[in-house]
């Protein structure tokens, strides 16, 4: 017997949807702060003459950091946000993948956001069925010019 | 860090230089900070047992943040870091290796680039994948 899917009319009507674009600031405090955390030694992260000595305009962004999303109080922090009703209250982070293209993403760089769910899937899991959701967020630069995108799975269930 | 490494160097099969992490509840409260995900399981203990979990954990992104940075230090000044990804399958704990790990899966040239295919991962204690994944990375040539 075939299960019925979870998957609604309603949540297939959001894929393909892109969010209202968000301003992502890369700031060099920002940089030193994810460069610290992660642990990173390569002075590029934090000595702003070097990360110019070897070719960047500014503090280049490490593998993974693309800048902090302006926080708006009125917003909903969008790593929850699917645009629709979830039967689901538990969520897990199935995995991330970010591509960079030829521009170089430095400190005082304001890149746009846009977010879409590329696409939904379902699984039977051990703890139930589960809602796989892939995310897609592409930022552009001030000229622009697509500089990331970024793939992530979320898992509800 | 190594000297820088070419692409004429390597080949399908190599293995590049591991980085082996260890999270004290400290990075992970500055991870919190460093990526503005404040999810209590990560730095509260109690709040983390009350969601079934025997402890606090690693944050998946941190992960995949230290797979970046294996990736940064091998591709060294010339090379970039273009493309890389994990899934979470496992979780890890904090004062527990973290073994970032890569082997190198195919070489092509493209668009005047020299590109290096890998498949990457991070494994634990008991050399279990919990985060495999892919990346692709540009290094220079000789020529």
């Amino acid at each position: 017997m075939t299960q019925p899917s979870i998957i609604t009319d309603e949540m297939r009507a959001v894929i393909g949807q892109e969010s209202d674009p968000q301003a992502v600031e890369v700031d060099r405090s920002a940089v030193r702060m994810f460069a610290r955390a992660v642990g990173h030694g390569d002075p590029v992260y934090y000595d702003v003459e070097e990360a110019r000595r070897r070719g960047y305009r500014d503090l280049p962004c490490p593998p993974a950091f693309l800048g902090t999303p302006v926080f708006l109080p009125s917003q909903p922090p969008r790593a929850v946000y699917t645009g629709f009703k979830s039967p689901f209250k538990r969520v897990l982070n199935g995995g991330t993948e970010v591509e960079y293209f030829d521009e170089d993403i430095c400190a005082g760089d304001v890149l746009t956001s846009t977010t879409k769910i590329a696409d939904l899937g379902e699984r039977q899991g051990s703890l139930g069925p589960m809602l796989i959701i892939r995310f897609e967020t592409t930022y552009r630069n001030q000229q622009g010019k697509v500089v990331a995108i970024l793939r992530g799975t979320g898992i509800q269930y | 860090m190594a000297g820088q490494v070419y692409f004429e160097d390597i080949n399908e099969g190599d293995e590049i230089p591991k980085l082996v992490k260890n999270c004290s509840s400290q990075q992970l409260v500055m991870w919190a900070a460093g990526s503005g995900d404040f999810y209590q399981i990560h730095y509260d203990k109690d709040f983390a047992q009350s969601t079934g979990l025997k402890g606090t954990i690693v944050h998946g992104a941190l992960k995949h943040a230290f797979l970046g940075q294996m990736l940064h230090d091998w591709v060294g000044e010339k090379g970039r870091v273009k493309k890389f990804g994990c899934q979470y399958r496992g979780m890890d704990y904090p004062n527990q290796d973290i073994a970032c790990r890569g082997v190198v899966t195919a070489k092509r040239r493209e668009g005047g680039e020299n590109l290096v295919e890998l498949e990457i991962w991070a494994e634990n204690p008991e050399g279990q994948k919990t985060s495999p994944g892919t990346a692709v990375v540009a290094l220079p040539s000789r020529k």
